[in-house]
């Protein structure tokens, strides 16, 4: 299953945190695969280790034992071309909404016109004109995780990492902007790993869903999501087949 | 508020107090006048805020330096610690005479201990503000691998800015006691001076005139450092 075509494998991984109480296993030899292009869901009940697999895949957290490799290279630091999208949007307060976004066009040192149309480009994709010199803080959630995606775009990577980027909104923000990402995921094809807890999202977004066990997380189980797209994000969930998937996920994370 | 109470000054002031010891508003006024016209007062005044506003801006910047790279030292923060811990302890004041005995009467020993009694607090505020820097900040700049120079300037000053404006709020008050004390132990010119100088010949007036212009001198830059937290704060 894991093949040189992988855009991310990750093998028998576990992750041990210490603590004064003692060492909690987050993970425990979890494997999975993400082929180039491909939209990978992870659900799974809280603590199960989700945003721990992320931060390694990220380089934030490194593993105990297992190993990642992104393009068949091991992980080792903070590895080029993957791109975070943080639970908690990790917007800089201080910058306007403009900033944030130029921000990893900043880093890659691109020129200051560059950086502008690329911005301007990327404030008309996520919807945000008229927003521009707006704080984050006068933004709806919403607004703020379209400014977040728009940051990570930006930054233009091969692999997204996203960790419930929709959690904290309400029902129909979530179902609004899960919508549009879908659009314009289904325009960029890049490799998503996507976690949340929301099953139907799951679904309506993905082409594989793995489902993790309780902690410590393992990976219990995968369905392929045979759903053609472009999908539209509301009616695909009166899809036969997608009721069914629902069915066969739920009954996987209850047992 | 402060209106009643200058008032009862002045109307206690000869009534019920020996004016001798306790002088009046309207002198103390006309005190500063004077000074004014004669020159006497930008003359004290240039002295002591040269040594406040250089002692405040060298004790901010290299406490502020300090705490934030400690702050990212890991190990080497809790070993140093202890130490600075000690010097801080040190009644600060009580350096005030062993400076003038190294560096003479003049202007550095003004400067040095004005940085002495403001860089602890810098250096507190910085490492502190440093410690609550939201991690997921600090994560989000690792991932698209931001240099040093990137994070300083985009997450870390932003961050601390607060902390910083309030050690530059207490630096205030700090850095004029260290220039009129160090004026106090030894000195030919200067606020604090004048104030030793006025109670060396029993001139109340003269005191309670130097009093309030260094009361002014705070109120006045507490005033600037607001303006600036303004404009530095307004994404708020």
């Amino acid at each position: 299953m894991v093949g040189s075509l992988s855009k991310l494998a990750i093998r028998d991984l576990s992750v041990t945190y210490r603590s004064r109480e003692g060492a909690t296993m987050a993970v425990e030899g979890a494997s999975l695969s993400v082929a180039d292009g491909e939209f990978v869901a992870l659900v799974g009940p809280s603590g199960c280790g989700k945003s721990t697999i992320l931060k390694i895949v990220a380089g934030l957290v490194a593993p105990s034992s297992g190993e990642v490799l992104i393009d068949g290279t091991e992980v080792r630091g903070i590895p080029s071309g993957v791109g975070m999208v943080f639970q908690n949007d990790a917007l800089l307060p201080w910058k306007s909404v403009r900033d944030n976004i130029r921000l990893p066009l900043t880093v890659r040192g691109f020129s200051n016109d560059h950086q502008d149309l690329e911005a301007e480009r990327l404030i008309r994709l996520v919807r945000l004109e008229g927003f521009e010199s707006f704080y984050p803080r006068s933004l709806s959630g919403g607004m703020r995780k379209r400014v977040a995606l728009a940051r990570t775009l930006a930054y233009d990577p091969s692999l997204f990492l996203m960790d419930e980027p929709f959690g904290p909104l309400d029902a129909q923000t979530r179902i609004h902007i899960g919508r549009e990402f879908l659009g314009i995921w289904e325009r960029v094809g890049k490799s998503v790993i996507f976690v949340t807890h929301d099953v139907e999202e799951a679904i309506a977004l993905s082409d594989r869903v793995i489902v993790m066990t309780p902690r410590p997380g393992r990976v219990k189980a995968e369905f392929a999501v045979a759903l053609p797209r472009p999908r539209d994000y509301e009616e695909v969930r009166f899809d036969p087949e997608f009721i069914d998937l629902q069915r066969r996920i739920w009954e996987a994370l209850k047992t | 508020m402060g209106i009643v109470i200058i008032g009862f000054w002045e109307f206690a002031s000869g009534r019920f107090f020996n004016d001798f010891w306790v002088s009046r508003p309207s002198a103390i006024l006309q005190r500063i006048g004077e000074m004014a016209a004669s020159g006497d007062l930008w003359f004290h005044l240039q002295t002591t805020l040269e040594e406040t506003l250089t002692g405040l801006l060298i004790g901010m910047v290299i406490g502020t330096i300090a705490g934030v790279t400690l702050a990212f030292s890991g190990q080497f923060a809790g070993w140093i610690f202890p130490y600075i811990m000690a010097v801080y302890s040190l009644p600060k004041v009580a350096l005030a005479p062993l400076f003038v005995v190294w560096f003479g009467i003049g202007l550095l020993s003004k400067v040095l201990m004005v940085t002495t009694m403001v860089m602890f607090v810098a250096f507190y505020n910085a490492f502190e503000g440093v410690r609550n820097i939201d991690p997921d900040l600090l994560d989000m700049m690792r991932t698209f691998r931001a240099g040093r120079w990137t994070t300083l300037t985009w997450v870390i000053l932003p961050s601390i800015t607060t902390w910083v404006l309030t050690s530059l709020r207490l630096g205030i008050g700090l850095a004029l006691i260290g220039s009129v004390i160090a004026e106090l132990v030894g000195a030919n010119r200067g606020i604090g001076y004048y104030i030793t100088k006025s109670a060396g010949t029993l001139d109340t007036t003269g005191i309670f005139a130097g009093l309030v212009i260094i009361m002014l001198v705070a109120v006045a830059l507490e005033a600037g450092v607001a303006q600036v937290e303004k404009r530095l704060l307004r994404y708020r």
